[in-house]
């Protein structure tokens, strides 16, 4: 048995040892904001929060995590940053937005005011097929109006 | 009145000649120029949705007693099947059914081979790679030229107009040129799956990611033999298609197979490896081309052979179309191929065929200006032709002038960017035009309801592949009703709540729907109106609904829901359908992309540094999502220009890459400055909307005007996609070889 604290929620759940932490939020919690895209590391899709940190839930296997706090898009729903992708039109098929989202939230956590080249250098391991870079970046940028 | 036509289809620019019903579309169209809603950017109704992670996808669906399918793939590009032992994997814990073979013989690597469904996934990939095959390794088929000269093809099509001879005699200049452009896959961020499930033993339930619910619809139950009203086909969200999710595909016959087999929902999913092996391609294509002009620069003889490495299946998209289509060339003579290679099917992909195409055509056209020193916006501005080129029929609209007078000062920007060079990076400017299809056409329906509290239901069984489709309807309906589109929800996404609509592809959703969905408002409104009339006792005529009140020319005004309300727990229905396209004319969309690039001589990176973007496909229905399906088609556009290939071994034929970190496409890091314009003028002859599509068009000029603009920097002909540092330097060799020859050449 593991427990695990995601969004300020305690979890009891029984994983097999290469349980990843994304499959764990997905079928076991019920967290399907949390989006599986390559399963290997290469797109951000899955990003996830471990204390503030984003991380690739794809490749962290659920025994790792420990004590440290996972936050998922769903314990970011009331962030700024929401209405900030909406307002910019920072969406289109949505596939991405949850895995962009959680790794914005880390960026603005850790500056408040990013540069355009922060953003992109920040922003670079999460691939949006569609190509709402430019959407991003202006909503990133302006996520405190 | 219903009226039943025979009509010419089209869609990605295939055309069929089909019997379609059609209603009469007797609105007229508004106003040019932003309205209440219409023309004003909106955020997507589902936006939040999305943003929050509470978009349910088809990866996210879990229905009770669900099982996991697993595929096992063709490791060959080539072979037969010769032999299959399922039983080992019959006996892996979980396994619950187990299907092959598939195929017997495999046309390319990652064909599906056999399949199972287990408890879960992990059980159900343990068994799948318990399965022994033993295979009969064949010689696959890569070349297309070879396929050629074998005519071993899937398709061919040759059209010629006027007299391509003389019109290479008449030529002061001709240029010649063969130009490559690789394969590069859609990719889409959700891969294609399916979860099906049967109820009473002739009922199917299909979740699936697609661009068309009812195409999915009409296939399976062609191919069980249902009745179509016996398959539900839902898809509330789906990640992305870009055109490879047109049809069912083969998972969703695995899924359904298995489902039926054990009696359980079963879900089949491509893993991203899979996808890049088995869910379509742009195919590569092979363009010899040859332009020939006067030196005033009309053009007087356009030829080209164009030879697609089309794959085992898949169907001959018009390279050549470009070059049909977009000058006023009297001689044109073009000839297509389409090579069957073992190697995975072409799909359609964000304007098949005019992405390749105009590669090679916008860049022999600078090729050729630049051999008349003549400048290519005006070379350009020269040949256009204000009829079509092809059969002489006017255009319902055209404005690539006007696209044409507003790129001018992006264009003039060119001394002052050079001008901008240091060291090894030189910088320059390039442009490229864009013909495409992008007109839509019937049928398509829409309901709208209106309730007591006056909020309205846009209802229609289409589906929304992330372009905004929902919010654009809203805001027509909102418009037609006087509503603010807050007061607008859209119903979408299944097959079984709401009328046939269009696929989603071939940019095709706002022109073919939209009509349809104002024509649906309309209908509601008038019943409102007709209930008021009576209700206030004001003739009919006086009234019209704005600002969310029933207004009386008279001076009389009430709240909707005075009317409205009296429905109680009923409501008002209006129906719309999407009448016929305009008899006897062209539905075209055009553009320009003016790029701005730095190249890095030494070492051959290149850098995109600007893209403006005119395009005109008619009236506007949301700015905001307009101008991110042009980013959006530009950004992909880059990714095939700088990065993205799909690559073989050439001895096998087996794709080495198969994952997101070897298949490059483009991050955030990648950007360029982006300046999008759209002319927004209506089409006067196109439906009560005047709106023509706008998915694929921007991505089709991009990467001529990429390769323009290194040559405007560089002097260097770029001719073959993508261009790598490799390709950039083999161009810049050969460009300071030529200067060489030409500076020792004996004057005269």
């Amino acid at each position: 048995m593991l427990e695990l604290s995601v969004n300020g929620q305690r979890h009891a759940l029984d994983a097999p040892a290469d349980t990843s932490l994304a499959e764990a939020l997905r079928d076991e919690l019920g967290l399907t904001g949390t989006k599986i895209a390559c399963n290997e590391g290469h797109c951000g899709a899955c990003t996830v929060q471990l204390d503030g940190i984003p991380v690739l839930s794809c490749l962290t296997l659920v025994h790792t995590v420990r004590e440290r706090e996972v936050t998922t898009i769903e314990g970011l729903r009331d962030h700024p940053l929401i209405e900030a992708f909406v307002r910019a039109d920072a969406t289109q098929c949505g596939f991405c937005t949850p895995g962009q989202i959680v790794s914005a939230a880390a960026l603005v956590a850790a500056n408040p005011s990013p540069s355009s080249e922060e953003i992109r250098h920040g922003m670079a391991g999460n691939i949006c097929r569609c190509g709402t870079y430019p959407k991003i970046e202006e909503a990133i940028a302006s996520w405190r109006d | 009145m219903a009226r039943l036509i025979r009509t010419e289809k089209e869609v990605e620019g295939r055309y069929t000649e089909q019997w379609i019903v059609v209603e009469e579309d007797t609105l007229k169209q508004w106003p040019e120029g932003p309205l209440e809603t219409v023309g004003r950017p909106a955020q997507r109704l589902d936006g939040l949705q999305r943003a929050r992670g509470e978009a349910r996808y088809t990866a996210d669906i879990q229905l009770p007693a669900m099982l996991h399918a697993a595929v096992l793939r063709s490791p060959h590009a080539h072979a037969r099947v010769k032999g299959l032992d399922l039983e080992p994997a019959r006996n892996v814990p979980g396994v619950r059914a187990v299907l092959g073979p598939l195929t017997e013989e495999i046309g390319y690597h990652g064909q599906a081979v056999a399949a199972v469904a287990a408890e879960t996934l992990e059980e159900a990939r343990a068994a799948a790679a318990q399965i022994r095959v033993e295979w009969d390794v064949l010689e696959p088929r890569l070349d297309p030229d070879e396929a050629v000269v074998l005519t071993e093809l899937i398709g061919r099509r040759t059209e010629e107009r006027g007299d391509v001879e003389r019109g290479f005699a008449e030529a002061d200049v001709i240029v010649e040129a063969e130009y490559r452009t690789q394969t590069v896959l859609h990719n889409s961020m959700e891969t294609h799956q399916a979860v099906c499930e049967w109820e009473a033993g002739d009922r199917l339930t299909v979740y699936i990611s697609t661009q068309y619910i009812w195409g999915v619809r009409e296939d399976v139950a062609d191919h069980y033999g249902l009745p179509p009203d016996h398959v539900r086909v839902v898809c509330r969200f789906m990640g992305g298609g870009f055109g490879s999710k047109n049809g069912p595909g083969d998972y969703t016959f695995i899924a359904a197979d298995l489902a039926r087999e054990t009696g359980r929902p079963v879900k089949c999913a491509l893993t991203r490896r899979a996808e890049n092996l088995d869910s379509g391609n742009r195919n590569a294509t092979i363009q010899r081309l040859r332009a020939g002009a006067r030196s005033d620069g009309t053009l007087t003889a356009l030829e080209g052979e164009f030879v697609n490495a089309t794959g085992w299946d898949g169907w001959l998209s018009s390279t050549g179309g470009p070059m049909e289509m977009l000058y006023g060339c009297e001689n044109v003579s073009i000839a297509e191929y389409g090579a069957k290679l073992t190697t995975g099917p072409m799909k359609a992909f964000r304007a098949p065929g005019f992405v390749e195409g105009t590669f090679g055509l916008e860049c022999l056209i600078d090729e050729l200006a630049a051999k008349l020193g003549l400048d290519p916006l005006e070379f350009r501005r020269r040949n256009h032709s204000d009829h079509d080129a092809v059969d002489g029929r006017p255009f319902s609209s055209k404005n690539l002038l006007e696209c044409y007078r507003r790129a001018q000062p992006h264009w003039d920007r060119r001394e002052e960017v050079r001008a901008r060079s240091e060291g090894p990076w030189q910088r320059g400017v390039g442009m490229a035009s864009q013909i495409w299809y992008g007109g839509g056409g019937p049928p398509s329906y829409a309901w709208v309801r209106i309730g007591a509290d006056a909020r309205a239901v846009v209802i229609t069984a289409m589906q929304d592949i992330g372009t905004g489709t929902a919010t654009a309807m809203a805001q027509i309906a909102a418009e037609e009703l006087g509503l603010p589109v807050e007061s607008l929800d859209v119903s979408l996404g299944d097959s079984a709540r709401g009328p046939y609509a269009t696929i989603s592809a071939g940019s095709s959703t706002v022109p073919s729907l939209g009509p349809a969905v104002r024509a649906a408002a309309a209908d509601a409104a008038r019943q409102i109106l007709e209930i008021a009339a009576q209700r206030f006792e004001v003739e009919q005529r006086l009234l019209s609904l704005r600002g969310g009140r029933i207004v009386s020319s008279d001076g009389g005004s009430w709240s909707l829901d005075e009317v409205t309300g009296l429905l109680e727990s009923a409501q008002i229905l209006g129906k719309g359908s999407r009448g016929p396209n305009p008899t006897g004319m062209r539905v075209l969309t055009f553009g320009v992309q003016v790029a701005q690039v730095a190249v890095d001589v030494e070492t051959g990176e290149v850098r995109v540094e600007r893209i403006a973007a005119i395009h005109d496909v008619g009236r506007v229905i949301n700015p905001l999502g307009a101008s991110s399906q042009v980013e959006g088609g530009i950004i992909q556009g880059l990714g095939h220009t700088l990065s993205e290939q799909r690559l073989l071994d050439p001895n096998t034929g087996t794709v080495l890459t198969q994952t997101l970190d070897s298949y490059r496409m483009p991050t955030i890091a990648d950007l360029p400055e982006i300046v999008t314009e759209l002319i927004d003028v209506p089409d006067e002859h196109l439906t009560n909307l005047g709106s023509k599509g706008l998915g694929e068009p921007p991505i089709v000029p991009t990467s001529a005007a990429i390769a323009n603009a290194i040559r405007d920097a560089t002097g260097a002909d770029v001719r073959s996609l993508p261009i790598t540092r490799e390709e950039m330097l083999r161009a810049l060799r050969e460009a300071r070889e030529r200067r060489s020859e030409r500076v020792g050449a004996p004057a005269g």
